[in-house]
């Protein structure tokens, strides 16, 4: 049971930085592919009508954490505490930003929210990308799973490179998307960021996985998920190159969900690795809700998680149209 | 100011500040539902532009609802860790159940509905807002579930780790307190959102813009207000009861009575009554009132602050029991005059509908915008009185508050995040106003004038 609410939350946070990845990386982008004002607000309508229950998933990432494994998300947010303060500010402007970027009609105000969009659209991935990347790298956690450590003890270089590795990937996620979703000279800017990202994300992607394999990995040889992250990097560059949007969006997709797998897979049993003892390490055994609890988070689980994806992909099917200048 | 003050601090400042938000778009999401599901049944023009006009104040509201939402989902972890380890095998369940059964429901169906206008059929597209009025109805189920329980433990069990462990869902979810404070929060949102759609409507009818138009959604908004709000003061009243069984502290504070009486008068107002003063001046005592509003009998006895005090020293060992007893006096006072004064507003304004003289009487149509920020501050207060009355319980009779917050974070960290916050929600304060002011004082534009704006689609929202 505590294996299934594993999966579960890792499913949840990939969900999350697949879906949100695409958003993160087209506010970031939409003032360089926009350029002028129609532009940028054609860019933004692609994702308009979605960030919002995208986001939700990380909202169901986080109650499910706090549901299932309590331990994991009270030592987690808390030890975490300056770079959640940072995250939920980044999250803020970024999700008022989209709603109220186009609501004034005042050059000032618009380049005002463009600003915050495009840094918090930076920011945001960085920081759930460093987040990720602590839990196993590990923390300085005591016997009582209480974090003891300082600000420092929370970038080491490998999260840094992680967080960065999500930056970059999240862009090229976002520009092969516009690459599929707008036209015209936004559409030409679009290709030509997808050039420009893929061999840097796809470096920056290799770095990642084998440093959390060095991390956190088990045996020499890569698994197959790691596997999976680092094809999946290099088929996204190759039909980049191609210039086949669709299976490019695809293969960015797969590498994003794998480098959260890759992370969080290599890291189960455990949760939190502590720097200090392993035997302080949190474990989805020690930090882990009754099977009661489990149980009928199940069923809630095993009810609406089918619902949610049947009606999110409806809405993605309704919106499918690629948007015409006309 | 230690850190529990200051993560309590936090945590009360961000909390209010998200519940501005909420009530008003649960209740507008309802409201809009109405409007736009009349306009599919009768086809009249004006419906339309009214789903329009009140569906951006709608969207509006959510961004900052939805943000500032987020912050609620972190914050139990930031400070509120050793709490957070104690109750999330209970306390979480519903959280995560309001995130999977009614967020995505609400969110992902906004999204549709805003550019769904010209892809989906008008009935699919109808549905589309239930779903978003149905999502946010029931994410309040959830969340005050969650809360209910803090305020009465059911269906659990302390396990071997001394953590609160899951028994009964259904206890959970059947909880008495949660019973009657969803139905509360419910009709306060109802109440929250038609005042401000009264609000909005005079104004225009004052201002002689459309006055066909907005005399619709003035007699809309009277049609909820006026018996959401009669019902809500009667269910607010028998929730008093409910919680003043289950925690009599806060229902003795409300009422600053220091020791047992039978039968108990209410007093009007008061003068000094802090902390400590036990012998504060009451004005205007009404007897047997008290007694009959907290336990629905006219000898009912009420314990007192020193009588319960002293229980709870038996009980849970020595210590002061007693909540802040001027703001539970006060909060209390605020939310039920305030409810009084907003029925007595919204039935002048009934009857003025139905004499057919709303639009004319423009002393009213004054005294209605100002009635509109009434249930906001009575929101606040609703929510002073139940929170501040389980103090020191941050889960009555389970842990105190003290025990609850996060050993690791230090004071300079709590209070560098609250100024943070602080500015960030002021920012959005002024910016959420100025955008709600100048969409609410929008003339509205005749469906065959709309000039066509966003580039290739037509959406009535542009990004």
């Amino acid at each position: 049971m505590v294996t299934f609410w594993f999966i579960a939350i890792t499913v949840l946070w990939t969900g999350f930085m697949l879906l949100e990845g695409f958003d993160f990386g087209v506010g970031a982008l939409h003032g360089i592919v926009g350029r002028d004002e129609v532009g940028q607000r054609e860019v933004m309508h692609t994702i308009a009508p979605v960030w919002d229950g995208n986001e939700v998933w990380l909202v169901v990432a986080i109650a499910g954490m706090f549901a299932a494994f309590p331990g994991w998300y009270a030592t987690g947010i808390s030890a975490l505490y300056p770079l959640v303060v940072l995250l939920l500010i980044a999250l803020i402007l970024r999700g008022v930003g989209i709603e109220f970027r186009n609501r004034r009609d005042s050059a000032r105000w618009r380049r005002g929210w463009s600003t915050a969009l495009i840094l918090s659209s930076l920011l945001a991935p960085l920081l759930v990308g460093i987040m990720l990347a602590d839990f196993a790298h590990g923390l300085p956690i005591d016997a009582n799973q209480e974090f003891v450590g300082n600000f420092g003890d929370l970038l080491p270089g490998y999260s840094v490179v992680t967080g960065i590795a999500f930056v970059a990937i999240t862009l090229l996620h976002g520009a092969v998307f516009l690459s599929l979703k707008v036209h015209g000279e936004p559409h030409e800017r679009a290709m030509l960021a997808t050039r420009v990202l893929a061999p840097v994300a796809v470096a920056l992607v290799f770095a990642m996985v084998i440093w959390t394999h060095v991390v956190i990995g088990h045996g020499a040889l890569l698994n197959l998920i790691e596997l999976i992250a680092l094809v999946a990097a290099l088929g996204a560059l190759f039909l980049v190159l191609r210039g086949a949007w669709g299976w490019a969006f695809v293969a960015t997709a797969t590498t994003i969900a794998s480098m959260v797998v890759t992370i969080l897979g290599d890291l189960y049993p455990n949760v939190i690795i502590s720097t200090l003892n392993p035997a302080n390490n949190l474990t989805v055994h020690n930090t882990s809700s009754g099977p009661y609890s489990l149980k009928v988070m199940t069923i809630v689980v095993a009810i609406f998680l089918p619902v949610v994806l049947a009606y999110q992909a409806w809405t993605y099917y309704v919106l499918r149209r690629r948007l015409t200048q006309a | 100011m230690d850190n529990v003050d200051l993560a309590r601090f936090q945590f009360g400042m961000t909390t209010i500040y998200h519940f501005l938000f909420v009530p008003l778009t649960i209740g507008l999401g309802f409201l809009t539902a109405v409007l736009q599901t009349s306009w599919h049944r009768k086809g009249r023009p004006e419906d339309l532009r009214l789903t329009k006009f009140f569906g951006t104040l709608l969207v509006i509201n959510v961004a900052v609802g939805v943000v500032t939402g987020l912050v609620q989902e972190f914050q139990f972890g930031m400070n509120w860790s050793a709490y957070s380890r104690f109750v999330g095998d209970v306390f979480g369940a519903p959280l995560a159940m309001e995130g999977l059964a009614a967020f995505f429901l609400e969110s992902v169906f906004l999204g549709l509905w805003l550019f769904g206008w010209n892809r989906l059929s008008p009935r699919l597209h109808l549905a589309t807002i239930w779903a978003v009025a149905a999502g946010g109805v029931l994410s309040a189920a959830f969340i005050m579930a969650a809360n209910s329980w803090m305020q009465r433990p059911v269906g659990y069990t302390i396990n071997a780790q001394g953590r609160a462990q899951m028994t009964s869902i259904w206890a959970v979810m059947t909880n008495t307190v949660f019973l009657w404070a969803y139905v509360h929060v419910i009709l306060a949102s109802l109440i929250t959102a038609s005042a401000v759609m009264l609000g909005v409507s005079v104004w225009h009818l004052r201002k002689r813009n459309s006055p066909e138009v907005f005399n619709r959604s003035a007699r809309l908004a009277l049609i909820v207000l006026i018996p959401s709000t009669l019902v809500n003061l009667l269910v607010g009243s028998e929730l008093g009861v409910v919680e003043g069984t289950y925690q009599p502290m806060k229902i003795a504070a409300a009422e600053a009575q220091w020791n047992t009486c039978q039968p108990c008068s209410f007093s009007l107002f008061q003068i000094g009554g802090g902390t400590r003063d036990e012998t504060p001046t009451k004005v205007i005592q009404i007897p047997h009132l008290l007694s009959l509003l907290a336990t629905n009998s006219w000898n009912g006895k009420v314990l007192g602050l020193n009588q319960v005090n002293a229980q709870y020293q038996q009980q849970y060992g020595p210590g002061d029991y007693v909540p802040n007893v001027f703001i539970q006096y006060w909060s209390m006072r605020v939310m039920a005059y305030g409810g009084a004064l907003v029925l007595l507003i919204a039935l002048i304004g009934g009857l003025l509908y139905w004499r057919g003289s709303l639009g004319r009487t423009r002393w009213f149509l004054h005294l209605a915008v100002w009635m509109a920020p009434l249930p906001f501050i009575m929101n606040i207060a609703g929510w002073m009185l139940t929170e501040n009355g389980r103090q020191p319980w941050i889960v009555q009779g389970l842990q105190k508050t003290g025990d609850g917050v996060s050993a690791s974070v230090g004071a300079a960290t709590i209070v560098t995040s609250i100024i943070i916050f602080g500015v960030l929600y002021g920012a959005l304060a002024i910016v959420d106003t100025v955008l709600m002011t100048h969409y609410a004082r929008k003339q509205l534009v005749r469906e065959d004038e709309r000039p066509e704006e966003s580039p290739g689609e037509l959406e009535f929202i542009s990004y």
